[in-house]
């Protein structure tokens, strides 16, 4: 724990070297503090500044419209936002059971030096850039969903009324269901890694409660050990999710880059992401380049929300019942 | 059927489900790094480290001026970022009593979940604008700005782990604060906080993002005052791309690139090997 | 640890010493990128002094490039527009560089022949009015091809991009449908399709995605092997992408002296109607005297030996009486007096 003890101040007498030692270390050091939140403002005042003409001249109609035209130059957040929500849920559906699943394992079953091991293992699939996904997907993913995959689902779950219209549609292989499958392969480290913590860090009494009880080990898993941490695990869902909502050049390398919005998982989008990545470059005029920040400047509120909450979630677990 | 003999098969079925996710998920580690070696290990070659690009068609192109880039602009940020981090989680352990702390704690956590594409918008807002060109500097800032926050909380987390006793030994024996955190409290957490560095730069190392309208790219070898090519911006375009050649080296370059940063974490990991202990039911 | 340190200095110092070459900066259009990086890249070998650094990251980019003086000129398949040119600060030049072809490329598993395409067929397949590649009308154009009965997936660009704007603007000539649902320029909103970054972004998705089609500069469908149609002209002649079609496009046209033309659809019997010059965008004001001397050398080397790598790579190199316009040009790019650094 940080050190509370505080130098002894001599009242009346002049400072000593050490005491002014103390001083300039304290104002470096919050000096240097001090330049994250300046790193922060400096951030939302340029997201703020720069996409200035766009918000002057679109309003909020901005959110809505599916216009995307730099030659009216007439543009609109809906496709984007849709394609970034679409494939962050698809990612989510897969990764949260996938990922609980796991951390299940993790923290019930596996004996400690096999579960730290194993940890270790699927964080490393954290580590691995983002560009590298994207390359993997375009070579293997892609051509799997395109020949196998794809069709496979159109065939049967697309034959299904209602439930159908979400698999219609040619079979590209880039597309909604590509991007979310890459980023749920993206985010399940997470979900397990902070998930198993949450597990962790409930009380053994709670289990044994349980099981002294006559309940079976998945019985005393599911209905006592997971609720007791469903604010960590639902905090590892967030924080996943936040990433999926940022992600960038896994998505923007499957999602077809289409401006815009379908009903059918199978058609290719696109997300704010990845539209920034593709046009920003050379986007000209006064407005293009605006509009493309502003759509930043949707992404940071809508990540910075989403964290947050995520954050205290995570905060509330662990600081309770927490054998720390 | 009794109600005792459903409960078990559950019981049995669902953990073996939870054996299955978790099996499934160390797989696909393995398989992409499989798939990585396999496609990657043929196309490296003397050429790829030592060659500039050439126009497609040419023989013997390589990645040379990308490797480099990418350690400039790596170097560059981490120049920038870890002192800035290091001293700024220094506050946030040592000065805890104010309440400021805890609002640059939460910004630190927030700037950690800003994507990398924004961060990419600061920085060309910020370098490239001013200047009016692209440059591997204006790559740098961007990635700095990544590496702040993850090297202020890591240098927090492991400054907070160190025992209390032996701060207030030090304080005892008449050390004066300042004295005391930078000659017990930080080689005392060391090595946290090195490995912490250590899992920032790699994790800035293999972002493609921030780099796409800051860096930009180059053919030839430049300076950082200019375009820079870097190995993830090329492994984008050369995967994106339609020649063989192309996509050959973006299999080599991301077998050198997840080499880099796996090495790295790898590493990172077993100096600290943290290990949680866990409740048994 | 000071192993490390010492190396990373002598890498930086490498780095910086290099920069004692002249470096130019130059973005933009990537329909020429072959030749442009050929000729760089030999112009590098007899000149080792001078790099010029090319970043392909299409026209919009280029234009907006030389707008902003980011870069030091630029290339566009698309003349600047007049609301363009009265943006940049200051005079630009328009110096076209050679010929090229814009080609209906398609990835058809199973058809060895080369396709016919007729312009609003075409306008109807990027329209999405023509979904199927058996569709009768695509059929009756290519009688004894055997075509599949699959959706055609359409490719097109992300990016701001000339040669999007050579393709919709031969669209817009060939068919009213397109001019007024779509029109001409070189970022459009597509009705269908899926998106490319760059004619290289354009070229990968088509070849690795079966029965998808677009529309990208001849040299890529040469390189990746990929078939391309023929297409018919204003002449009603089926005419294949050639450096003879793309030559006969340009006789016809009168080059005006600001340089910016459109050869779309030209009325020659034997020319191929989606042809155009693609041009480098030079200011006429080059504040380094050191820069203004290398680009106006590279374009005198560029207007003569550089024109002879041109057939290689399948552009037609520019008319005679183009290039000796060219040369008249050159007089105007402003060399600063010596002595007034940047």
């Amino acid at each position: 724990m940080a050190s509370q003890a505080a130098v002894v101040e001599t009242p009346g007498r002049k400072r000593t070297s050490s005491q002014t030692g103390d001083l300039i270390a304290r104002l470096i050091t919050l000096l240097f503090a001090i330049s994250l939140l300046a790193i922060a403002l400096l951030l939302v005042f340029q997201l703020w500044i720069r996409s200035g003409p766009a918000r002057e001249r679109l309003g909020f109609g901005f959110l809505f419209s599916s216009e995307w035209n730099p030659v009216t130059e007439q543009f609109g957040a809906l496709p984007f936002l849709y394609g970034t929500v679409v494939t962050s849920l698809v990612a989510m559906l897969i990764s949260v059971p996938f990922g609980l699943g796991a951390a299940i394992f993790l923290s019930e079953l596996a004996p400690a030096k096999v579960s730290n091991g194993l940890t270790f293992v699927i964080e490393l699939l954290a580590a691995i850039p983002s560009v590298i996904y994207g390359l993997l997907a375009i070579f293997t993913l892609v051509p799997l969903m395109r020949e196998y995959i794809e069709p496979f689902l159109k065939h049967t779950l697309g034959e299904i009324p209602i439930v159908g219209d979400l698999f219609h549609g040619p079979a590209y292989g880039v597309g909604y269901l590509t991007a979310g499958l890459v980023l749920a392969i993206m985010t399940v480290p997470f979900v397990i890694s902070v998930s198993r913590e949450s597990l962790l860090a409930v009380p053994r009494e709670q289990r044994e409660a349980a099981l002294a009880l006559g309940a079976t080990r998945w019985e005393s898993t599911w209905q006592i050990v997971v609720p007791y941490a469903k604010l960590g695990i639902l905090g590892s869902v967030f924080l996943g999710l936040a990433r999926a909502l940022g992600e960038t050049m896994a998505v923007t390398m499957v999602i077809g880059n289409v401006p815009a919005v379908s009903a059918s998982l199978l058609a290719p989008g696109y997300s704010i992401a990845a539209v920034i990545a593709n046009e920003f470059a050379e986007a000209s005029g006064k407005i293009h380049p605006a509009a493309l920040v502003e759509l930043g400047l949707v992404l940071f509120a809508l990540t910075i929300v989403i964290n947050g909450l995520a954050r205290i979630m995570i905060v509330a677990t662990t600081s309770k019942g927490s054998k720390r | 059927m009794s109600l005792l003999t459903w409960r078990k098969i559950v019981n049995g079925v669902m953990l073996t489900l939870t054996g299955v996710c978790t099996v499934t998920t160390v797989a696909v580690l393995f398989v992409i790094l499989g798939l990585l070696l396999y496609n990657g290990a043929s196309s490296l070659s003397w050429n790829f480290f030592t060659q500039l690009p050439k126009p497609p068609g040419e023989t013997g192109a390589g990645m040379a001026n990308a490797i480099v880039g990418s350690f400039e602009i790596v170097g560059v940020a981490a120049l920038i970022g870890i002192p800035i981090g290091f001293i700024a989680g220094i506050y946030l352990a040592e000065y805890e009593d104010k309440k400021f702390a805890s609002v640059v704690r939460y910004i630190a956590d927030l700037l950690n979940g800003v994507p990398s594409i924004i961060v990419g918008i600061l920085a060309w807002a910020l370098v490239v604008l001013p200047f009016r060109h692209f440059s591997g500097f204006a790559g740098s800032v961007a990635l700095s700005v990544m590496l702040i926050p993850i090297v202020t909380r890591q240098t927090e987390q492991f400054l907070r782990e160190v025992p209390l006793a032996l701060r207030e030994g030090a304080l005892a024996l008449g050390a004066c604060k300042w004295k005391m955190i930078a000659t017990v409290a930080v080689p005392a957490g060391s090595k946290g906080i090195l490995t912490g560095m250590i899992l920032g730069v790699a994790r800035i190392a293999g972002e493609s993002a921030p780099l796409l309208f800051t860096a930009l790219g180059n053919q030839f070898w430049g300076n950082m005052n200019e375009p820079t090519s870097s190995l993830p911006v090329m492994i984008y375009r050369y995967a994106t791309g339609p020649y063989e050649e192309w996509h050959q080296q973006a299999w080599a370059a991301g077998l050198v690139l997840i080499a880099m940063v796996l090495t790295a974490n790898i590493l990172a990991r077993l100096v600290i090997s943290r290990g949680v202990s866990v409740p048994r039911g | 640890m000071k192993r490390v340190i010492l190396a990373c200095g002598v890498l930086l110092a490498a780095g910086a010493s290099i920069a004692s070459a002249q470096k130019i900066n130059a973005c933009g259009a990537s329909f020429p990128d072959a030749i442009y990086e050929k000729w760089f890249s030999l112009y590098h070998t007899a000149h080792s002094d001078v790099e010029i650094n090319y970043n392909p990251n299409g026209s919009g980019g280029g234009v907006k490039g030389v707008t902003d003086g980011t870069v030091d000129f630029g290339a566009s398949d698309m003349p600047m527009t007049d609301a363009e040119l009265a943006a940049a600060k200051g005079k630009i030049l328009h110096f076209p560089t050679v010929l090229g072809a814009v080609v209906p490329t398609y990835n058809l598993p199973g058809v060895t022949q080369d396709l016919k395409f007729s312009g609003p067929v075409l306008a109807g397949i990027f329209l999405g009015k023509i979904t199927k590649w058996n569709d009768k009308a695509l059929a009756a154009d290519n009688p004894g091809v055997k075509l599949p009965s699959e959706d055609i997936v359409v490719v097109h660009r992300t990016d701001s991009s000339g040669t999007t704007f050579i393709f919709t603007d031969y669209l817009s000539k060939v068919s009213p449908d397109w001019k007024s649902k779509v029109g001409a320029a070189k970022a459009v909103q597509w009705p269908v399709g899926l998106g490319g970054a760059q004619n290289a972004g354009v070229a990968g998705l088509i070849k690795q995605t079966p029965f998808s089609m677009g529309y990208v500069e001849l040299i890529y469908a040469i390189q990746t092997k990929m078939g391309y149609g023929l297409v018919k002209n204003a002449a009603n002649e089926w005419i294949k992408a050639s450096i003879e079609s793309v030559s006969e496009a340009a006789a016809g046209a009168a080059m005006p002296d600001d340089f910016r033309v459109s050869i779309t659809n030209s009325p020659g019997k034997k020319a191929y109607p989606i042809a155009s010059f693609t041009w480098m965008l030079i200011p006429a004001k080059i504040a380094d005297p050191a820069k203004a001397t290398q680009i106006k050398a590279f374009l005198t080397w560029m207007l003569t030996e550089g024109q002879k790598s041109a057939p290689a790579l399948a552009f037609a190199p520019l008319p005679k009486p183009v290039v000796a316009k060219e040369q008249k040009q050159l007089a105007m790019i402003e060399l600063p007096a010596a002595g007034k650094k940047k």
